[in-house]
């Protein structure tokens, strides 16, 4: 018996059925080797088959759609570079001291090159049709490009701006508090980019992204060995703090967590 | 052309909570349903199970389960004079797709509007004269039903749901631990409040203290397990703080999953086409009835779906869409005020306080998606606005939905963004402050509305829908008075500090804010000045029936989920023993 029916009177019937379609991605996760290929297809959005679901509530094993993590270690998107910007810029965004790490130390760069490598780097979930006008600050974003494009126009522009003010330097060259001026100045848009980049836009991107890479999962790439969960007490992924729940003020002993460090976590090759 | 399908009896356009309850309902009076919803399918163990649910930056910030922008989104701007640009990116509010679609991903805050917020013109007009309900263009209207009609239905949703909470008033009786602000409940909650953790507690102290009526949150994130009338079973949820954004892993949020499917989809007179968008309902050549809908598959192959009825039951945004799209009723004219469709579009108006201890671990981690003690003393009509120059309110919550630490750190006043003062103050503070919500209401004004937008299309060449909306003058005088008291419960908190964030305009799409859109399709009593029938049936073409909470006429200050559920409740009840007996208008305009 199959749980899921195609509708004789449907042209639906020619979609694979969920229930096949599941497995075969099952499968498929086990032996396909190149980057993305499984991930791609079996990541629960749209754009996979039309289904008819009719009887029974669908279910198959080994179907979870577990979360891409990041593999490998050479950087895939940044040119070199590009390498040298980012780790200078991330740096300032949150410096290394004894109080927990700086975004380097963290693993940030390889984060951001992961992301921008992948989906979020191409713009998925984004809107980017034309026509394309700058609009208020209150219609938020209006690039025309997806973030992987931000990212290599605005540290072209970036440095650009920085040869032109500061005779011929970089910004990964100049001094940390010059460095700060200059991302003040972009927070702030009192710096204006050609080569089509809004310089808030950008930095407010790459703030949210350092951000990300700072505290998500280290399965993403950053947050290196957890530092910047224990520097602040999160306890990472534990489900269940029931026991917790009334007594007020007591510190939560449980040491930080990760999902690959959790009973029944299974790494899907990529 | 399109191919005809063979007809069935109800087809659904949206598979939410809507969505499941008309399926249930229908199909247990025997009718043949078929349900479209654009995404995909999702279950419980696949696709959000526990090891590895709680993923901060996969659900929340790369969208994981919101809908995708590249395929539709909508236009926006602040007043007609601007032109509208598209929402490229996900922000002030996340908008759901998939089967469950945002039942899947809230936070489970069940809410019942008050008594009077189904009257905000007569009631307020009467109290407090007629300039308190048009002064700054207001529009607001009647709802054309009481609170004591829904009632029975709202208990429905609770019996779904197993909402765990405390009555206030029990058929007229003010009960002690709950909300004396709430209308008469028929019965107590299905199952006992959450239990509270160390910073929801010190709220009600605090607010107690100053005379306030603290009490816990009303919530679908589940005190203990519950079996519901339907057969489903849900478990206690163990506090993991990841509600909003994320789906549960554990059965311990009311979901369609949890609450609805199992029974559902096990039904031989139910289907469900996933994948499947419907572009347009099909009219009768004199618009007065509708004759089905056409819908494409992914492989984008078009197909006529005949049916007798046609529920809209996808998000508000999108039921208004279609409607204009195909053509019914009249579309709203702001400059005017004339038309219906796409008036009255609202929001909700939120502020917040976040208090700072030195000596109170807080522990935010430990969270739910309506974890929270509230003081519902601030809301609707529950205070004299006599002289304060605005109606509505907002209860005050002190929440504690999760310690998300991508979202969810909070630094004092004047610290940068970034750099080391960021770092020591995110590190200072995470485990030691905690956030109060005050949800406000949103009237509705003249120059809020929904259209079509003329420049832009979705991937079908469909014209996008165009938002207009800024915050009125009566949202956020409102707002800043309900800011002030929020303010007074935290500083007799002790704390060592306070932050105040107050809402401005104008609206911007970056921040989020709530994902609770309401108005364009209104209820009312009058085809003059609504779309809809008190039943959801709409006035021009009484077999297309429209759900959610497009339904509203305004928001109130309170979550819209527990209502447009009750609203769709009544109208399954009226069509199941009245219209189908005589198909026909359910109310005479």
């Amino acid at each position: 018996m199959t749980d899921v029916r195609d509708d004789p009177d449907t042209p639906d019937r020619a979609s694979v059925d969920l229930h096949r379609r599941r497995l075969l991605l099952a499968g498929a996760a086990g032996i396909v080797s190149t980057a993305g290929a499984a991930i791609a297809i079996h990541d629960g959005e749209l754009g996979g088959p039309s289904e008819t679901i009719r009887g029974e509530m669908p279910w198959a094993p080994g179907s979870a759609d577990s979360p891409p993590a990041a593999s490998g270690s050479e950087y895939k998107y940044f040119k070199p570079t590009e390498v040298v910007f980012i780790e200078a810029a991330v740096g300032r965004l949150i410096p290394d001291d004894a109080v927990g790490p700086g975004a380097v130390q963290a693993g940030v760069p390889f984060f951001l090159d992961r992301q921008l490598d992948g989906p979020y780097g191409r713009g998925d979930h984004f809107y980017l049709g034309g026509p394309w006008a700058k609009g208020t600050p209150q219609q938020g974003y209006q690039s025309r490009f997806n973030p992987a494009q931000l990212y290599r126009a605005a540290i072209e522009a970036i440095d650009r701006y920085v040869a032109a003010q500061f005779s011929g330097s970089s910004f990964a060259k100049l001094k940390p508090d010059y460095q700060d001026t200059v991302l003040k100045g972009l927070e702030s848009d009192r710096i204006a980019l050609d080569g089509g980049v809004d310089a808030k836009m950008f930095f407010d991107m790459l703030l949210q992204n350092t951000k990300e890479g700072y505290f998500s999962d280290p399965i993403y790439g950053g947050n290196k060995d957890m530092g910047a969960w224990k520097m602040i007490g999160f306890p990472g992924a534990h489900y269940d703090y029931l026991e917790w729940v009334d007594r007020h003020g007591e510190p939560v002993p449980y040491p930080p967590v990760s999902f690959k460090g959790r009973r029944g976590w299974r790494e899907v090759e990529q | 052309m399109s191919k005809t399908l063979k007809p069935v009896d109800v087809v659904l356009v949206g598979f939410g909570w809507t969505g499941a309850i008309m399926g249930q309902q229908l199909c247990d009076a025997g009718l043949e349903v078929l349900a479209f919803e654009r995404g995909p399918w999702r279950d419980t163990p696949s696709d959000f199970a526990t090891g590895f649910a709680q993923d901060e930056l996969r659900y929340m910030w790369r969208h994981h389960l919101f809908q995708n922008l590249t395929y539709d989104t909508l236009t926006i701007r602040n007043k007609v004079s601007e032109e509208a640009l598209p929402m490229r990116r996900l922000g002030s509010f996340l908008l759901g797709t998939g089967v469950g679609s945002g039942g899947v991903h809230w936070n489970a805050q069940i809410w019942r509007f008050l008594p009077t917020d189904f009257l905000t013109k007569s009631h307020n007009e009467k109290r407090y004269g007629k300039k308190a309900v048009t002064d700054g263009d207001l529009t607001v209207q009647d709802w054309g039903i009481t609170y004591e009609e829904l009632e029975p239905y709202y208990t429905q949703f609770d019996l779904l749901c197993g909402t765990s909470g405390k009555a206030g008033n029990l058929n007229g009786k003010i009960q002690p631990g709950g909300n004396p602000f709430e209308g008469p409940r028929s019965m107590e909650f299905p199952t006992p409040p959450m239990k509270q953790t160390y910073g929801p507690t010190l709220f009600g102290k605090a607010a107690a203290e100053l005379g306030r009526h603290p009490f816990p949150h009303p919530t679908g994130n589940l005190s203990q397990p519950y079996t519901n009338p339907l057969g489903a079973q849900l478990g206690a949820c163990t506090y993991c703080g990841f509600c909003e954004k994320f789906g549960c892993g554990n059965y311990s949020k009311a979901s369609p999953q949890t609450t609805v499917l199992p029974y559902l989809l096990r039904k031989q007179n139910f289907t469900l086409k996933t994948e499947c968008e419907v572009l347009k309902v099909e009219l009768t050549p004199d618009r007065k009835r509708a004759t089905g809908v056409t819908y494409v598959n992914s492989a984008g192959e078009e197909f006529f779906q005949p049916a007798d009825i046609v529920i809209l039951s996808a998000y508000v945004l999108h039921n208004v869409r279609l409607l204009l799209l195909s053509g019914i009723g009249v579309p709203y004219d702001p400059k005017t005020g004339e038309g219906v469709v796409g008036k009255n579009y609202a929001y909700q108006t939120m502020s917040s306080v976040n208090v700072f201890f030195d000596d109170k671990l807080i522990n935010p981690f430990i969270g739910a998606g309506a974890l929270a003690t509230v003081i519902d003393d601030f809301n609707g009509d529950n205070f004299d606005h006599g002289g304060l120059g605005f109606i509505g309110g907002a209860y005050i919550a002190g929440m504690i939905t999760g310690g998300r630490p991508i979202e969810m750190i909070y630094t004092p006043e004047g610290t940068p963004n970034w750099g080391l003062q960021w770092k020591h103050a995110a590190a200072k503070n995470y485990l030691r402050s905690f956030n109060f919500s005050i949800h406000g209401s949103s009237m509705s004004t003249r120059g809020n509305y929904l259209s079509l937008d003329p420049t832009y299309r979705d991937v079908h060449g469909r014209p996008m829908l165009r938002m207009t909306f800024d915050f009125s003058e009566n949202d956020l005088k409102m707002s800043d008075y309900l800011t002030d008291r929020a303010a007074e419960v935290a500083r007799a908190m002790n704390p060592r500090e306070i932050k105040l964030n107050r809402r401005s305009r104008p609206w911007s799409v970056t921040p989020y804010q709530t994902t609770h859109n309401t108005g364009g399709a209104i209820m009312g009593v009058s085809p003059k000045d609504s779309v809809i029938n008190k039943y959801l049936q709409v006035w021009d073409v009484p077999n297309v029936f429209s759900m959610g909470a497009g339904a509203f006429p305004q928001n109130a200050g309170y979550n819209p989920t527990a209502t447009l559920a009750a609203l769709a409740y009544q109208s399954a009840h009226e069509m199941v023993t009245r219209y189908l007996k005589q198909p026909g208008p359910l109310v005479q305009a």
